[in-house]
């Protein structure tokens, strides 16, 4: 299938990179918000009262201009998987293009409506329909999240399709399955829960500044109530999916969880580490400690991948090379049957070429023999099985840090609010306002362990990202590249200074 | 149930749906067509606006159903969305561009510190409602003229024009079609405008809107008689019962004549275009949107049916006849297709709601009030 051009596939992945985890500064907010706002104004309609009407016009204020750039950043995401993984597209278009229509037909059109209402409408329809409108935005922008979630889930962990040989591409055979994944359930589940985390860490964050300020302080305290007890709910469900995201990762992407976790010698009983600094000489098959340091919970690791103190977890080495008493193939043996699924394909296609049926028929039941290792095939060694370790693990467990440190943040405010001496608490209220940035690093943290940790492969098994892209020069995507860096940074800085302005000005300018 | 029809059947479906949420884009934008109208009818900040306001109220269904007719093609003709994509680059990257721009343009132009200044947003929004408008229609224009791209036997393409798509622009037949559309969208935009906006607090632009309806429409004649012609003209793409792709003169007349109820809805479609500017233009009416939004979906339908119907293939390629792309080779599997015809299935329903709001939010004209409001754009 032709060189694989390494410059295209890394400024391809660095543009997708960089463009999701921009989409990703805005949608975790657009995520909570969405229901947070239908939650103040739900109490606004039940009591009457206006000063929560006030409340709930001034968070949604915030929310518009945080979710225009949020739509700006996610139409190009659409469309990159045509413009710059058109590989990928056409292998598994079958099946990955189908969330993403039902996204636009179900949830984009909700919000697209709704948004409307929720904006200009509180004049022009009655109270009871605004409501309605604000939750069907709050419905639809989490629904967008589950389909492409679903797509995300899917690339992670392929089911439901079979490969069709005569068109080289997957195709999708049980819709349910890929719906119903249980990594896509983690997926969605954690992903929603913990950018309502995020959500509420704005609100902390914005009415903590209000508080110190000594300004607005009732609506800083009404919005901090409601805030902190959905963010402790979020919390725990989030700390539960996560546990959950860990067990799928141990069981169907074991590669990325020994990267997060610096294992390279697997074992039953295995060790959590929970803290450590990683050896930066260590190298694959040499015999250095991969740590310089580390703090280790014993049997921890089989517990969270297993849920048994004494299962077994393979370590890096393990997979690459197999563990006979684990019962493990190792990635050598299956990139040799992956090279010979290639050349069994390449033959079955050229009888069939010239029109010689049995020898493609000969051809195809070889091919049949070593099909699902098909991807590993164009793996140009072992050692690219492996993904970056360091960004893997420094990630992972950086995300779990600040899920404790801001688990205690919801209920510091939780506590505070409800005795309301929470604006004497003058050392609390800077760390609320901190603890929005580290709930953004702790989001953008968890899908660098998803994302990367998945390397090389764009579709873990199947498709490694060498073999995905757009048959394109590299300077095309570098030009790309550097076009939306310059845009989207532009209007970054733009969405931040319009964002502190109108905090600034506080709930009169809503 | 609808598992059990063939596979031509559906991937004629998935054409017909297809074409519907495209053309439906095609009328929607009317938003775009008054983005550009912006400088020339609003001379006054109040002007501007109610422009704004209005506007403002519906660019997110245009930006909605664009996304859509993208993730629409991705799941029925996974290999359209591919190579088209993948082949002509920066045709599809520009476009997307226009759309970045235009989607904090309206939420950001008027706030205070807004970093670029209000004049840079009323550019960005021009450059969607010109360069972005005019793209689409180039890129529409190469279902006729054909493109340039090999798809080898694992169906990986190659495109062959270093331009990567841009070239489509540089063919006569194409840019008109692209000019054509921007008028349209102009001629949309005024009359939409006349629609939704309260005019007390600012008659001379009623009349502004009015004349630049007309001489939209004037502007967009040549262009479509050019278009048209050369439609008739040209030699086409078709294949034959064995799916071999040639050029076949007077193929694109040729499907009109045999599929007449095309034809009516291409001619239908204009007379309705025209009849709108007649109603808006010379006879001070209001509901001009109504008709030229519905010629617009007429015409859009016409467009894609004579492209895609009739063993036509609809995305040709110049380069290499054989790797065009026909509704028949370039779809998904009949399970995704049954599976994402089920889906399609809530269309009637999102189409419902979406008039529901659009029928409270428009019953009170945008006026003085919506210019007070906090949430003003
Ligand atoms: C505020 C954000 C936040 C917080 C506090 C946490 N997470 Fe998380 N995590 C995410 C935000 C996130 C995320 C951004 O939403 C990710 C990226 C992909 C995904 O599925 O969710 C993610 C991914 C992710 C993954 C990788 C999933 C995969 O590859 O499929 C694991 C194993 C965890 N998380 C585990 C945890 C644990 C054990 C947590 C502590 C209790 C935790 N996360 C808290
Ligand atoms: C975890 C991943 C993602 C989630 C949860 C998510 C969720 C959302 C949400 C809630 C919105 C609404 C507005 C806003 O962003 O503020 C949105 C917008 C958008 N997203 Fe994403 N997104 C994700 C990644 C992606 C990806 C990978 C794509 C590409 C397929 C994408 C495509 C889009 C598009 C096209 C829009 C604009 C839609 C519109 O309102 O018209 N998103 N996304
Ligand atoms: C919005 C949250 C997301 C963030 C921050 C994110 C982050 C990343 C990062 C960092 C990479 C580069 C990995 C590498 O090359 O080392 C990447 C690649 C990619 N991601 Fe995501 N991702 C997100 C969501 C998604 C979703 C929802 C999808 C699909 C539905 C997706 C599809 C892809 C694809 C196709 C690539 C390129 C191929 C690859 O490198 O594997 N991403 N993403």
């Amino acid at each position: 299938m032709g060189e694989i051009d390494l410059a295209l596939v890394n400024w391809s992945r660095a543009q997708f990179a960089l463009t999701a985890m921009y989409h990703w500064l805005f949608v975790p907010l657009t995520l909570g918000l969405s229901f947070l706002c239908a939650f103040y104004e739900t109490i606004y309609v039940k009591t009457g009262n206006e000063e929560w009407k006030h409340l709930t016009k001034f968070w949604m204020t915030l929310f518009g201009i945080n979710f225009a750039i949020g739509v700006a950043t996610g139409i190009i995401l659409e469309f990159e998987f045509g413009t710059n993984w058109s590989n990928y597209s056409w292998m598994v278009g079958d099946i990955f293009g189908a969330p993403l229509a039902v996204e636009g037909i179900v949830a984009f059109f909700l919000e697209a409506t709704f948004f409307a209402v929720m904006f200009f409408g509180w004049n022009r329809v009655s109270k009871g329909f605004h409501l309605f409108s604000t939750w069907m935005v709050a419905i639809g922008s989490n629904l967008s999240a589950l389909w492409i979630l679903v797509a995300n889930g899917w690339m992670q962990y392929p089911t439901g399709m079979a490969f069709n040989p005569d068109n080289a591409r997957f195709e999708m055979q049980n819709f349910w399955e890929v719906l119903f994944s249980p990594v896509a359930i983690a997926k969605f589940t954690h992903t929603t829960s913990s950018s309502f985390l995020v959500a509420v860490m704005f609100v902390f964050a914005v009415s903590s500044y209000y508080l110190i300020k000594r300004r607005h302080v009732e609506m800083a305290k009404r919005s901090i109530i409601v805030a902190s007890v959905f963010g402790l709910i979020a919390f725990c469900y989030a700390s539960f999916t996560g546990d959950e995201s860990a067990y799928n990762n141990a069981h169907r992407q074991p590669m990325k969880m020994a990267a997060y976790e610096g294992l390279f010698d697997g074992g039953k009983g295995a060790d959590l580490v929970a803290f450590g600094i990683l050896n930066p000489d260590k190298k694959l098959g040499d015999d250095q400690d991969p740590f310089l340091y580390h703090i280790s919970i014993p049997k921890g690791l089989s517990l969270l991948g297993m849920r048994e103190l004494n299962g077994f977890v393979p370590g890096i080495n393990d997979l690459l090379h197999g563990n006979e008493q684990e019962n493990l193939l190792g990635y050598d043996r299956k990139v040799e049957r992956g090279r010979l699924a290639i050349a069994d394909l390449a033959e079955y296609k050229a009888a069939k070429k010239s029109g010689d049926e049995p020898a493609a028929q000969a051809s195809l039941v070889k091919f049949n023999e070593n099909q699902e290792f098909l991807g590993y095939g164009y793996l140009e060694s072992v050692e690219d099985a492996v993904p970056p370790i360091q960004a893997s693990f420094y990630s992972f467990h950086v995300m779990v840090y600040l899920a404790v440190f801001l688990g205690l943040i919801c209920l510091a405010y939780l506590v505070y609010g409800i005795k309301d001496t929470i604006e004497e608490k003058r050392w609390l209220l800077p760390l609320g306002i901190l603890s929005f940035f580290l709930a953004m690093i702790a989001s953008q943290a968890g899908w660098i362990v998803a994302e990367v940790g998945r390397q090389p492969w764009a579709i873990q098994n199947m498709l490694p990202v060498g073999v995905a892209t757009s048959n394109l020069a590299a300077g095309n995507v570098m030009t790309t590249f550097w076009m939306f860096a310059i845009l989207f940074t532009l209007l970054l800085l733009a969405e931040i200074k319009i964002m502190l302005n109108q905090i600034k000005k506080g709930p009169e300018g809503a | 149930m609808i598992g059990s029809l063939d596979t031509a059947i559906l991937q004629q479906i998935w054409w017909i749906l297809g074409a519907v949420v495209g053309s439906l884009f095609l009328f929607l934008t009317f938003v775009q067509g008054g983005q550009t109208l912006l400088w020339q009818v609003a001379k006054t900040d109040t002007e501007k606006a109610l422009v704004i306001n209005s506007l403002g109220r519906k660019w997110e269904l245009t930006f909605t159903t664009l996304v859509l007719f993208g993730g629409a093609l991705f799941a029925a003709f996974p290999k359209f969305y591919a190579t088209s994509f993948g082949g002509a680059y920066w045709v599809w990257i520009l476009i997307l561009f226009t759309f970045v721009v235009q989607a904090v343009s309206y939420e950001y132009r008027k706030k205070p510190s807004n970093l670029l200044g209000a004049g840079v947003y009323e550019l960005f929004l021009f450059i969607n409602g010109s360069v972005g408008i005019l793209l689409i229609g180039a890129a529409v224009g190469t279902f006729f003229t054909g493109s340039n791209f090999v798809l080898n036997e694992y169906n990986q393409v190659t495109w062959t024009h270093p331009l990567r798509g841009l070239e489509a622009a540089f063919s006569l037949f194409n840019l008109s079609l692209g000019l054509f559309l921007v008028f349209n969208a102009r001629v949309l935009g005024a009359m939409y405008l006349i629609n939704s906006i309260d005019f007390a607090m600012a008659p001379e632009m009623e009349m502004r809107l009015r004349r630049s309806c007309l001489v939209s429409l004037v502007c967009a004649l040549p262009f479509l008689l050019y278009v048209l012609a050369g439609l008739l003209l040209m030699k086409g793409f078709g294949f034959d019962d064995n799916g071999v792709v040639s050029l076949v003169s007077g193929k694109y007349l040729h499907n009109l004549i045999a599929m007449p109820a095309v034809l009516v809805m291409l001619l239908l479609g204009l007379v309705l275009v025209v009849w709108g500017v007649v109603s808006t233009s010379f006879l001070n009416g209001y509901k001009g949107i109504w008709f030229g939004g519905l010629g617009t979906v007429l015409v859009g339908l016409a467009v894609f049916f004579t492209a895609g119907f009739n063993n036509t293939p609809f995305y040709p390629s110049k380069a290499d006849l054989q790797s065009s792309l026909s509704i028949y080779n370039a779809s998904s599997s009949h399970y995704t297709l049954t599976a994402m015809a089920y889906v399609a299935l809530v269309i009637p329903l999102v189409l419902a709601y979406i008039a529901y709001v659009w029928y409270l939010m428009d019953a009170r004209k945008v006026g003085a009030e919506d210019l007070g409001d906090t949430k003003a754009y």
